[in-house]
């Protein structure tokens, strides 16, 4: 071997390195968790869900379609990671001219009013999805797992575990406000 | 107060490693003696400081310090005190501290053990040592600082996740750490003569002992982390390739073979250049799974609460060590020489076949760990490369590594016949042979798989055994005289066998654990009788039991010859959330592992497994450490050991 390949081969590693580590910093940031879903860009799925209290108004698709931007959050009290979100849902429900409203996914419907109890509740609406039926249609993953919905009743982008700060900001708010425009 | 003390500890660490790292390298370039002792004090201090900070921070959870924000976060004041402590490093930057405690210990101990290094050399590794620990200090204080204050401060603390309240955790991740760190010796040494530009046989001989050190740790915490997913995460499975699995076993294969190429270097004076190269990408894949662990950049069971500006800390960092040193070995390694020459079939030989394999081994589980990141770059598609990947991969590369594994000691230095080596085991491969023969006529539906493994397992057992009494002479000495030659053996001889053999018990205990276990899946009536592995378990029902923290639901099972077992589902109060504790039952043979789960219908779901020889695979584990703690007590080896001089020397005139 001569002087130049024996050269060429000691940095070899150092190249592997360095093409690796520009990948790395590509990634960086990008959410590992954030899965494709065939139902971006298309309406949101006909369905109507009861309320957590008999009589009250539960959510339904036409819900979703009355002309505000609309963040669909699932949930339910069993999971750990919601408990971790909720802090992060109650400072959105309070941006203005966005509406929040929630799915209780698989959950009964005792378990999710004493969960909101004793959190709080960040939701203009709920729809209490017991049988999980519902959260198929969407295409639901695992929970907690976020839509964000245009006026029109548009999916237009889905997050797949707890929202945090990096989220919200990076992603979801910058969104919201170029539907609202 | 106690907090900012340790606050402060950190940040002094931070400016004595700095020193460590500049000063004693200046020295060694000018021949500065002064300079260069320098390193040696402060490597101590160093260690004294993290030490006294890693100190504060269990004060603060001890004591339930819940105005850090750290223990707010992680801890509880109902945890059992085991709890509290282990929970010091149950979270990303405790766990960093101990990280920064177990490598200023390494760097402390080469100072304090490391006399027979020559002095150029040992400051020039251990200001290494020092830039590694600028690094991590620096990592620690600007990004992710342990003692942060919170204001005010809450009541409570938030409680450590339940299924990391075991004492699995409290042993597991320390050993982990002191191997990928105690790596960080081998990195420093190589660097250092890297920097030198000379490689000498008894470089070899400096790095060994650290190397087997870190080796024997990683291979403990390996082994008891798998063993803590076996009986905690209540499936009976033992290895997962995790991505921070592999990321553990990464720098595992790449010690393993840096291990052995270290030896071709000491005899025969030459792979100088591969071995270095080894020792960087050891320690480089070590930080390459903290990188993983703690960026936020795939997702894993084990990940650390990902934050991505920490993620970018740890890469920057990553390519300054990985990239420093790897510049450096581009510039210097082309004129590193080999000297001796061997044949190719030689004992030398066959350590250059266990490194190759052992190198492909590591760049499978590396592709393996960050295709679907790459695939997910490139097209957006989601993967997950589990099992199937690995057993096509992984599995063929160590069919040859046990074969070779079981001729390799056998064969003499230099040159050998392969003729004569493979007659020696022969006995060994028959008898493996009809071993497996006896398996497939004895079971039904035996996977090939597992079959293989048991005939390697069989044939790499013979194979060490009959090595061993070659050494000792059985067959000329007889069984007295052996004994006398047993102990006059070296124990880096007694080490190898050991370790081999260990890890002839690990391939039994996989083979027959993933190929034979036997399970039953179902809801149980109380007093419903299930057959299982000729064990009658009966279900007696359920209770509930009050815990310290917690609440369990505990089954009843009344197993014939065994007794009752008595598996729990364990409901925590802070965080909520549910754990299964099972139930197991080890013998030599085999475990059997009883599961409780939910009410369902008008029984309770329940999961019953035989798991035969399981326990073989950690105490095979246990066996390979043990190997290299034997090895390591070795004079040859020994830390600090003097050297022994032909010539006396003259004093030289100061």
């Amino acid at each position: 071997m001569n002087g130049k390949y024996r050269f060429l081969l000691a940095a070899l590693p150092l190249a592997v390195v360095i093409g690796l580590s520009g990948f790395f910093y590509d990634r960086l940031g990008k959410d590992p968790g954030e899965l494709p879903s065939v139902l971006i860009g298309k309406p949101v799925p006909e369905f109507t869900l009861p309320g957590l209290e008999d009589g009250a108004p539960g959510l339904a698709s036409a819900d979703l379609r009355s002309g505000t931007v609309t963040i669909v959050n699932v949930f339910a009290s069993w999971c750990a990671p919601c408990r971790i979100e909720h802090p992060m849902l109650t400072a959105l429900a309070k941006v203005p001219k966005i509406r929040l409203v929630g799915i209780a996914y698989k959950d009964k419907i005792e378990a999710t009013r004493a969960f909101l109890g004793e959190l709080g509740n960040p939701y203009a609406l709920i729809g209490a999805d017991v049988t999980g039926r519902v959260a198929i249609d969407w295409g639901v993953y695992g929970v907690p797992e976020t839509y964000l919905v245009s006026p029109g009743g548009e999916i237009v982008w889905k997050h797949v575990g707890p929202l945090d700060e990096t989220v919200i900001r990076g992603e979801l708010l910058p969104r919201a406000e170029k539907l609202l425009k | 107060m106690i907090a900012e003390l340790g606050h402060f500890a950190l940040i002094l660490a931070f400016v004595v490693a700095l020193a460590q790292g500049i000063v004693p390298m200046v020295g060694a370039a000018r021949g500065h003696g002064p300079s260069m002792k320098l390193a040696d004090t402060a490597a101590v201090l160093q260690f004294l400081l993290v030490a006294g900070a890693f100190a504060a921070l269990v004060h603060a959870y001890v004591t339930s310090d819940f105005s850090l924000v750290n223990v707010a976060t992680n801890s509880h004041s109902q945890k059992p005190m085991l709890y509290k402590v282990t929970g010091v490093w149950g979270n990303h930057e405790g766990s960093l501290l101990l990280w920064a405690l177990m490598l200023t210990l390494f760097g402390a101990m080469v100072a304090l053990f490391g006399r027979n290094l020559p002095d150029g050399f040992r400051a020039r590794a251990l200001a290494v040592q020092g830039l590694v620990g600028v690094g991590f200090l620096a990592f620690m204080i600007f990004t992710s600082n342990p003692f942060a204050r919170l204001d005010p401060a809450p009541l409570e603390g938030n409680g450590l996740n339940p299924i990391l309240q075991d004492p699995g955790l409290a042993f597991h991740p320390p050993f982990l750490y002191a191997g990928y760190v105690g790596i960080s010796i081998a990195f420093s040494f190589a660097v250092a003569a890297l920097i030198e530009g000379r490689v000498p046989p008894s470089w070899a001989r400096w790095v060994r002992p650290w190397t087997l050190a870190a080796w024997s740790m990683l291979t403990i915490g390996i082994s008891g982390g798998s063993y803590w997913a076996y009986y905690e995460l209540g499936w009976g499975g033992f290895w997962f390739w995790d991505p921070v699995e592999n990321a553990s076993l990464m720098p595992w294969l790449a010690a393993t073979a840096l291990l052995h190429s270290a030896i071709v270097v000491e005899k025969r004076d030459t792979l100088k250049s591969w071995t270095i190269l080894l020792a960087i990408l050891a320690f480089s894949l070590s930080l390459l799974g903290t990188f993983l662990v703690r960026s936020g950049v795939l997702t894993s069971v084990h990940a650390f609460a990902s934050d991505p500006t920490r993620g970018f800390f740890i890469l920057v960092f990553l390519l300054a060590v990985t990239g420093g040193a790897l510049t450096l070995y581009a510039i210097r390694a082309p004129a590193l020489k080999p000297g001796g020459l061997f044949q190719t079939v030689s004992r030398e030989g066959s350590l250059v076949l266990n490194n190759l394999l052992l190198a492909v081994a590591t760049a499978t589980v590396l592709c393996g760990t960050l295709y679907p990141l790459i695939l997910d770059e490139l097209t957006g598609a989601k993967v997950t490369v589990g099992p199937p990947y690995y057993n096509l991969t992984f599995m063929p590369i160590m069919v040859p590594l046990i074969l070779a594994l079981g001729i390799g000691p056998l064969l003499p230095w230099k040159r050998g016949s392969l003729t004569s080596t493979l007659a020696k085991v022969k006995l060994a491969a028959a008898l493996a042979v009809l071993g497996g023969i006896a398996i497939v006529l004895a079971t039904t539906d035996a996977p090939v798989l597992a079959v293989v493994g048991f005939v390697l397992a069989f044939y790499l057992g013979g194979a060490v055994l009959i090595e061993f009494a070659q050494r000792v002479q059985l067959m000329k000495l007889g069984p007295m005289g052996a004994l006398r030659r047993l102990f006059g053996l070296p124990r880096g001889a007694i080490g190898m066998t050991l370790a081999h053999f260990g890890m002839a018990v690990s391939v039994i205990g996989i083979a027959a654990a993933t190929g034979f276990a036997q399970d039953h899946l179902g809801v149980m009536k109380v007093d419903d009788t299930v057959e299982i592995a000729g064990y009658r378990l009966t279900f007696r029902g359920v209770e509930d039991v009050p815990g310290p923290n917690y609440t369990a639901t505990r089954g009843r099972f009344e197993v014939e010859g065994v007794g009752t077992m008595l598996p729990e589902t364990r409901k925590f109060r802070a965080p909520p959330m549910e754990t299964t504790e099972a139930a197991i039952h080890s013998t030599i043979v085999g475990d059997l592992y009883v599961v409780v789960g939910e009410k369902t219908g008008a029984g309770y779901a329940t999961r019953i497994y035989w798991k035969p020889f399981v326990m073989w695979i950690w105490a095979g584990g246990i066996m390979m450490a043990f190997g290299g703690f034997v090895s390591l007590s070795d004079r040859r080896l020994r830390v600090g050991a003097p050297v022994r001089r032909a010539v006396a020397q003259a004093q030289p005139a100061e």
